[in-house]
């Protein structure tokens, strides 16, 4: 059941984790697995939720050079999930209802990043001034 | 002002329980094979202590009163447990509104001014009605539970993934094919794919009463994930009306495999796996057949 | 540098992936498994991705490149193999892969490779399992 969107998310355990480099997204992968695996996240949405993480963090990497990530485990109501967010102070994304269209991409990518990591979450918020950075949020609940 | 009707109702707790039950009873509503009457008068007996010992000046006046925790929480068992057990909403309300008639025939009883047992009956029918409300909500969360649970049940047991031979897996889909039942049937399918080292899937629809673009979305998502897994996957069982509406929606399935009934679906898969289904002659029966 | 190892069976090529890939190591697979492709005239790449748990856009680009490549080589790719969560993922991402070949495990991507080379030769245009 999707829970009422009234109810308040709260964060329970949180940790940070700044990447940089190529060879930081696998570690980083490893550690949001291993918080989907302590809420006992079922195995479909674990991979949906680690998927959705990397393509944000490439993204981070590929436009920002990188950021900060912060991986919490969060509940609302009967509900427990991992929330991931990225940070990054790069160039920013001026046209977000473009970016989110299936298709769309500045860089050499696909160009099925956001809307195609939106499609694997449950929650996705971002938030984006240009010049000034990007704040990523997406949220997989357990049984979501 | 009111000490009255709660001094006449606290005497009278016994002839109360009595004339309740004797209006319960007359009630033709009540479902006998559902409950005993020894289980009835203790929960109706019950329910009268926990209300009349209850009454004072104040919670008479407030129905949420917490001197009506031990009553709210009674009444909120018992119809539950009746909407569970499947009593009708009127047997269930009856219950709570006989009691009233039974309140209201004391105090007429015990009161020769008329005036002032119009006061007091409604002063006790808006105490008494607020409880019926709280009844029936609870009553209806019982059932709206009870369907939740239905709902998960029916989900895990509408997606049998069938093995019809060697090779071939066959999943009927019943029912409506929404986003949270195509993960439920993609997941049982692939991992049924891994376990049996299957290569052909066959998703039969003659049970999915509609096909919009939505379902047909959700059918070409498994159609792709069987086909990363390195499996094929047919559609079968696609009915002259949907065949219709699949068109006219410009879904495109042109991409897929799709047959109009399992048979032939069965016999798409025979062929592509290089078996073959025939008569044996009658007479040679046994000996061609090795 | 940490190189993922290529197995020269007959006609075909085998690598199996038994990590989780970082980059680095993903972009060398690609060029030394083309360089090999040329260098064995090999008619076929069979990528064993079983153990891998997660596959994203950046590793579904580099299998299709290696598949691509190959193709211009003249030799075909089979991904064998994937983890039904990844198949589900990869489908809701919007990346099926296109023009990959696809088979459930080593031996059935070996037998899908033959059979592609006895129907034409060397060319191959269209078969049962491609997607484009």
């Amino acid at each position: 059941m999707e829970p009422s969107k009234k109810m308040e998310i709260i964060p329970l355990t949180r940790g940070t984790m700044m990447v940089f480099k190529d060879q930081d997204v696998v570690p980083f992968r490893n550690e949001v697995k291993e918080y989907a695996e302590r809420i006992k996240m079922g195995l479909v949405n674990q991979t949906k939720l680690i998927t959705a993480a990397s393509e944000m963090v490439r993204n981070m990497l590929k436009y920002a050079n990188g950021g900060l990530t912060i991986i919490e485990i969060v509940s609302r109501g009967p509900q427990s999930g991992v929330r991931v967010t990225f940070k990054d102070e790069g160039p920013g994304i001026a046209d977000i209802p473009q970016a989110m269209q299936d298709g769309f991409s500045t860089g050499k990518s696909l160009g099925l990043g956001l809307p195609g990591t939106k499609r694997l979450v449950n929650e996705f918020d971002i938030k984006s001034i240009p010049g000034t950075g990007t704040t990523i949020t997406i949220i997989k609940w357990a049984n979501g | 002002m009111f000490e009255n009707i709660i001094k006449t109702l606290k005497s009278n707790k016994g002839e109360i329980l009595e004339l309740w039950m004797k209006n319960q009873l007359a009630s033709s509503v009540i479902t006998e094979d559902l409950m005993t009457n020894q289980e009835l008068r203790k929960q109706s007996e019950e329910l009268v202590n926990a209300l009349v010992n209850n009454l004072n000046e104040n919670s008479i006046n407030d129905s949420q009163s917490p001197d009506f925790d031990q009553l709210t929480e009674l009444l909120g068992g018992i119809s539950i447990s009746r909407a569970r057990q499947g009593f009708s909403p009127r047997e269930t309300g009856s219950f709570i509104l006989s009691l009233k008639e039974a309140l209201l025939e004391i105090l007429k009883k015990e009161n020769s001014n008329v005036n002032e047992v119009f006061e007091e009956s409604l002063k006790l029918s808006r105490l008494l009605d607020n409880f019926t409300i709280l009844t029936f909500e609870t009553f209806i969360k019982g059932r709206e539970e009870l369907i939740m649970r239905q709902t998960d049940e029916i989900t895990d047991i509408s997606t049998p993934v069938i093995k019809v031979w060697d090779g071939i897996l066959a999943l009927p889909i019943i029912g409506t094919l929404d986003s949270a039942r195509t993960q439920v049937v993609m997941e049982n399918l692939l991992q049924e794919i891994v376990k049996t080292g299957s290569g052909i899937a066959i998703l039969d629809i003659s049970g999915v009463p509609t096909v919009d673009s939505l379902v047909a979305q959700n059918l070409l998502k498994a159609v792709s994930a069987t086909r990363l897994m390195g499996a094929d996957c047919i559609i079968s069982g696609i009915r002259p009306e949907i065949a219709q509406t699949i068109v006219h929606l410009g879904i495109d399935l042109s991409q897929v495999i799709t047959k109009a009934t399992l048979a032939s679906a069965l016999q798409y898969a025979f062929k592509s796996l290089r078996l073959e289904v025939r008569k044996t002659a009658l007479e040679a029966a046994g000996v061609t057949n090795q | 540098m940490e190189r993922i190892p290529i197995l020269k069976m007959g006609p075909f090529l085998l690598v199996t992936i038994q990590i989780d890939l970082y980059d680095r190591l993903a972009l060398n697979l690609e060029e030394d498994l083309v360089k090999m492709v040329e260098k064995t005239a090999s008619k076929g790449v069979l990528i064993d991705i079983s153990a891998l748990s997660i596959v994203d856009s950046f590793m579904g680009r580099i299998l299709g490149n290696i598949a691509s490549m190959s193709r211009l080589l003249d030799a075909q790719t089979v991904v064998v193999g994937m983890q039904p969560a990844v198949a589900i993922t990869l489908v809701e991402l919007g990346l099926p892969l296109n023009g990959v070949y696809t088979a459930l495990n080593m031996e059935k991507g070996m037998y899908l490779l033959k059979s592609m080379m006895d129907f034409n030769g060397t060319q191959q245009e269209d078969g049962d399992h491609s997607f484009d």
